[in-house]
């Protein structure tokens, strides 16, 4: 694990039109291979920390670092989503193509893979997450926890350096929620996961923070 | 032509013979001349249609829209009366005119139902796009394929909600309302998706550009397949400008 700062939000103030500031001189940093677990109450802005840190939502006053380069034009955004994975709450919403395979290859096309190239590697990805068999199957077919595990996979295609991940079990079983805990154990990759889930949290980061007054604070696992 | 013939020829053969069909069988005036074409449209449908009764029941309901011309064209436009019920007279180009777009029709849909029922929507897309159709558009397509069950599910939700709530479909004002907030809430919900969905391309690299991953492989026979077709479709619009002209 390396102490250099992968994603950075400093001195972030934010609130959405007609409502009170929900971060108020916020920081937060991701280094390479860290791993860090978000637990508040609903409310507090834990996805738009997300929303935040990958440029869909503006900060009113403060700076988003990539890399030590701040994230301030389209091609530094660019740079930025093509190296960091944000895995949304709900899987209807990250999966918009036909077959899982066109989904999983949707990412490395962006990078710049030829056809062939990215549909080997969306289906190597596939294989390494177990749900190969399903490559060909319409995304409306799949359960919600199939839809889950393939939305991983469309972020893991692209070889992030780190992973955002909201809230991953909302509405799964515990055998998703198993193979999900599974999945991010064995993965060595950095990542934030923003989760009301405790037990999920322990199992899948090391350490844990909070939003209290519009700033992270520690919080125990 | 047999029905896995169909299946292993190039999605873009077929797309452009579906549309090459559609075009020349629309531009043919003489009814003779649709008649033959609804005849070899039925051949080519006897020789290709992996399933006749799918094909017979999605030709039924497409007939219903011909229905509509049966009802009003032959008694509304104007010419010689062959027939008087009270105020309305059926007039014979009237009559005369329902047929040929009847002919026609059933052609068109015959050709376009064998070459393209069986074709997987990506496959489609994907051809379009090959064939230099505008790729939004494609696109278009295919998003609304894997969205319109996303859609459904919504809807059917709403449905569920009202009815756990004691709402019954009546003829009432109440009804309507209730309809209309759904069906108002569908769309909301829809154009807030489409945001999201919009965001989650974005997020994974999307920069204005669409790529596909399937390539389309044209060979010798989908070559001799296309020109086989087109020769016919010349010939019977050679032969249809010979019949009006003759006529004429």
């Amino acid at each position: 694990m390396s102490d250099s700062p992968l994603l950075s939000l400093n001195n972030i103030s934010f609130g959405y039109t007609g409502s009170p500031l929900l971060f108020d001189g916020l920081d937060f940093t991701l280094t390479e291979g860290e791993q860090t677990g978000i637990h508040a109450p609903n409310g507090s802005g834990k996805t738009t920390l997300l929303r935040l840190a990958m440029g869909l939502e503006k900060a009113q006053s403060g700076t988003v670092l990539f890399q030590g380069s701040p994230v301030d034009s389209a091609q530094a955004l660019h740079h930025l989503r093509c190296t960091v994975g944000f895995v949304l709450q709900n899987s209807d919403e990250q999966l918009f193509s036909s077959t899982v395979l066109e989904d999983v290859a949707f990412g490395p096309l962006n990078l710049g893979l030829k056809p062939q190239e990215a549909r080997d590697r969306a289906l190597e990805t596939l294989e390494s997450i177990g749900m190969a068999a399903l490559a060909e199957r319409p995304i409306h077919q799949l359960s919600g926890g199939e839809k889950k595990l393939v939305s991983i996979a469309t972020v893991l295609s692209m070889r992030p350096k780190a992973l955002l991940l909201d809230e991953p079990t909302t509405f799964l079983d515990e055998k998703s929620r198993g193979r999900i805990i599974r999945l991010l154990q064995e993965m060595g990759i950095g990542r934030v996961i923003v989760s009301h889930d405790r037990d999920f949290l322990r199992q899948t980061t090391v350490s844990l923070v909070t939003i209290k007054d519009g700033r992270i604070a520690p919080c125990s696992l | 032509m047999s029905s896995t013939a169909m299946h292993q020829t190039d999605p873009r053969a077929l797309l452009l013979v579906a549309g090459g069909a559609a075009f020349c069988l629309s531009c043919l005036q003489s009814l003779v001349v649709s008649g033959t074409g609804l005849a070899l449209a039925a051949i080519f449908a006897c020789v290709c249609a992996p399933d006749w009764r799918s094909l017979l029941k999605r030709l039924l309901l497409a007939n219903l829209f011909v229905l509509f011309i049966w009802l009003t064209v032959p008694w509304t436009m104007p010419g010689t009366d062959i027939l008087i019920i009270g105020p309305v007279h059926f007039s014979r180009e009237g009559l005369l005119l329902a047929m040929g777009v009847t002919l026609k029709c059933n052609a068109i849909l015959l050709i376009f139902l064998t070459l393209t029922a069986d074709m997987g929507l990506l496959q489609m897309g994907c051809a379009l796009q090959k064939l230099h159709m505008p790729v939004k558009l494609v696109f278009l397509l295919l998003f609304t394929y894997r969205y319109i069950h996303v859609i459904a599910e919504e809807w059917k939700k709403l449905q569920t909600a009202a009815a756990l709530r004691g709402f019954m479909m009546q003829t009432s004002f109440h009804t309507y309302k209730t309809i209309g907030n759904m069906l108002g809430l569908t769309v909301i919900n829809s154009i807030t998706r489409s945001h999201r969905i919009y965001e989650a391309m974005l997020l994974r690299g999307f920069s204005g550009d669409f790529y596909l991953t399937t390539e389309l492989k044209a060979r010798r026979r989908d070559i001799i397949f296309v020109s086989s077709c087109f020769f016919v479709l010349a010939c019977l619009l050679c032969a249809d400008l010979y019949v009006t002209c003759c006529h004429v």
